[in-house]
């Protein structure tokens, strides 16, 4: 082994006299918070309603530049296709520019599902209506039990003008006259398989470095990188890559507990970092999560990641029928946010959060679970529930006692 | 609350160099603007310090885009992220920058070298063996440490429940060989407004062969936009 030298460090003027110094980093814990995305829309059922919207260019200097990987982990890949289509969406209303990259679907395909957005005045009165209806219910009510609370400020009332996103109408696609005016770029790996790439490879996939090439140039040519100086309006470029890890671009950690290469999706993010760092652009990855069997690979890609989210759906799982969750179709997980350019960051006071699909909208809203009014002092998941109900009717008469019950 | 260490990274740059050190500064994973935005907040200009030569800063995501897309070979010294094209398994170049960059020229009048290092995990995600990081670590003591005398500061990520062994056993072994650990983690708990996490101080004083126990001190800090406020566990300024 080595051996322990004690050798003094150089003395400074300060406290210390530490000649080798290590930080180390601390616990992962999974904690729940969205930045850049909550916006509370109703105060009544505290409903948050997601924006996906890239930071102002105007006042800045520098460049804001994020890598946005979402975990796709709802297993069937639907609501995170759809927050997918949500942040191209967002792009073509804010006249961005638009780069779309996958190995499944063509991009001209993935175009023309984009939800259409709601104009303003539409869905002002459908939000104002439905407010102005709870209002004039409870307006009298005054709390009697908890009526210290009476007084405390409510949450924020409707947005009254769409400054910051938009919303969109799932229920519609997108009319192609939005689409005149911005210029986008596709990457559909079928297709780009013939060239050969011209970078260095670094032992990476040839998929994923075909992908690198294409952002590079895109970014080189359109002058994101503030490489051409006369160009004079500058614009975003938003990413989207689909499905990034999953057997189509030619990785196996998907369908491979002892992948080939492990390095090679954690090299693609670190030089799409790169690239996004040096140029005025956006990205949105959704990868395939719960394929992947080596964890380590998750934890490193959420390292190199600014922002990491995780869709839960309840879709086939048991809770679907639970009686708690029967509002909302999942959960939002949030496991990293940026920390840009200030040492901290902007941290919501929600942690909990689930999301909905509903006929035209999609909603991220606070995890709010109905109140307990069963006979059991905790609150019962799906087999407590169904365990209780077989002593019930067991024993006439006899207590209901679960294996988490204390009653004293 | 995904608990970040990164706030003393920022500190160390900054108290060294208004401690007069060179310092060498390895940023693997954010990009410059980011480093000096904050350090201007911290009363230190980073640029400035580039341009006396008290400041080298490697800037990893920049070279690695000059590395992978650059069309001329750059001429004399090879890219310190060399390791990334040619499939090496050794961090040399990496090594050699460092070892250039901070054994002092004729006319340098700074106080002893710092090596700072952002983060070295990054170094695993990149495709670098643990031995070889570790390795690399390990001439950079002999040299910055021993020979030059100065300090190094290394920043490394690490989870609870982690299944990246590549990650752990380099993070042991770090914590083997350091003589002060700052070990940031969240809450017990869960998170907390008003307090963001806890750090353990711990001076590693059984390296010196006193058969004294190491000592360990545990804070609470909170972190604002200019400052980071340290406190005793359970005296938060929201509690008292």
């Amino acid at each position: 082994m080595s051996e322990i030298c004690c050798f003094k460090g150089h003395d400074l003027k300060f406290y210390w006299t530490i000649n080798w110094v290590v930080i180390l980093l601390g616990i992962f814990l999974l904690a729940l918070t969205l930045l850049l995305f909550i916006f509370p829309k109703n105060k009544e059922n505290q409903r948050c309603v997601v924006k996906i919207q890239v930071g102002d260019l105007s006042n800045k200097k520098e460049k804001i530049p994020t890598v946005l990987v979402f975990t796709e982990e709802d297993k069937y890949g639907l609501y995170s296709n759809l927050l997918f289509k949500y942040f191209l969406a967002e792009g073509v209303v804010c006249g961005h520019e638009l780069f779309v990259a996958s190995a499944k679907e063509h991009p001209d395909n993935i175009l023309k599902e984009l939800p259409a957005p709601l104009l303003d005045d539409t869905y002002r009165n459908e939000l104002g209506e439905e407010a102005t209806a709870v209002k004039s219910e409870d307006f009298q009510d005054s709390m009697k039990i908890a009526w210290r609370y009476q007084n405390l400020p409510k949450m924020e009332a409707s947005p009254t003008s769409t400054k910051f996103g938009h919303y969109y109408d799932v229920s519609k696609t997108m009319p192609p006259e939005l689409f005149q005016s911005i210029n986008w770029h596709s990457f559909y790996l079928p297709e780009e398989l013939s060239l050969q790439p011209k970078m260095k490879t670094c032992n990476m996939n040839s998929a994923y470095t075909r992908l690198l090439q294409s952002i590079q140039r895109i970014i080189y040519q359109e002058g994101f990188d503030g490489s051409d100086p006369q160009k004079k309006q500058k614009n975003i470029l938003r990413i989207g890559i689909q499905s990034l890890g999953s057997m189509l671009w030619g990785d196996d950690i998907c369908s491979s507990d002892t992948p080939e290469d492990i390095h090679s999706l954690t090299k693609f993010l670190y030089v799409l970092r790169a690239l996004l760092r040096k140029s005025l652009s956006a990205c949105i990855i959704t990868v395939p999560a719960h394929l992947i069997q080596n964890k380590a690979i998750m934890e490193r890609v959420t390292n190199l990641s600014d922002m990491v989210v995780g869709l839960e759906s309840f879709i086939g799982s048991e809770r679907e029928t639970n009686p708690l969750y029967k509002d909302y179709h999942g959960l939002v997980h949030v496991h990293q946010i940026p920390r840009l350019n200030s040492l901290i960051c902007d941290v919501s006071d929600t942690k909990d959060l689930a999301f909905r699909l509903k006929r035209k909208l999609f909603t991220i809203e606070r995890l709010h679970l109905p109140p307990d009014l069963s006979d059991t002092v905790s609150r019962t998941s799906k087999q407590d529930l169904a365990e209780s109900a077989k002593l019930l009717s067991s024993g006439c008469g006899a207590m209901a006692i679960g294996k988490k019950h204390l009653d004293f | 609350m995904l608990t970040d260490g990164s706030f003393l990274v920022h500190h160390f740059l900054s108290f060294y160099l208004r401690a007069g050190c060179k310092v060498c500064f390895v940023a693997l994973l954010q990009s410059f603007s980011h480093y000096n935005i904050v350090a201007q907040k911290l009363g230190v200009s980073l640029t400035a310090a580039k341009e006396r030569g008290q400041l080298i800063f490697l800037e990893g995501l920049k070279s690695c885009l000059d590395l992978l897309f650059g069309e001329k070979e750059q001429s004399g010294q090879p890219s310190p992220l060399q390791f990334l094209s040619e499939g090496a398994s050794d961090l040399k170049a990496l090594f050699d920058f460092v070892r250039m960059s901070l054994t002092p020229a004729g006319s340098d009048s700074w106080k002893g070298p710092v090596l700072l290092v952002d983060d070295l995990s990054v170094l695993l995600s990149l495709g670098a063996a643990p031995v070889a990081v570790l390795d690399f670590i390990h001439y950079c003591r002999v040299v910055v440490c021993s020979q030059l005398k100065g300090n190094i500061v290394v920043l490394v990520h690490s989870n609870e429940d982690s299944e990246d062994e590549e990650n752990e056993l380099v993070v042991n072994s770090l914590c083997h060989h350091s003589d002060l650990i700052l070990w940031v983690e969240g809450l017990a708990t869960g998170f907390c407004k008003d307090v963001h996490g806890q750090i353990k101080i711990i001076r590693r004083v059984s390296l010196e062969l006193t058969a004294e126990k190491d000592l360990v001190q545990v804070y609470q800090y909170k972190i604002q936009d200019k400052n980071v406020t340290f406190f005793a566990r359970g005296l938060s300024a929201a509690v008292l």
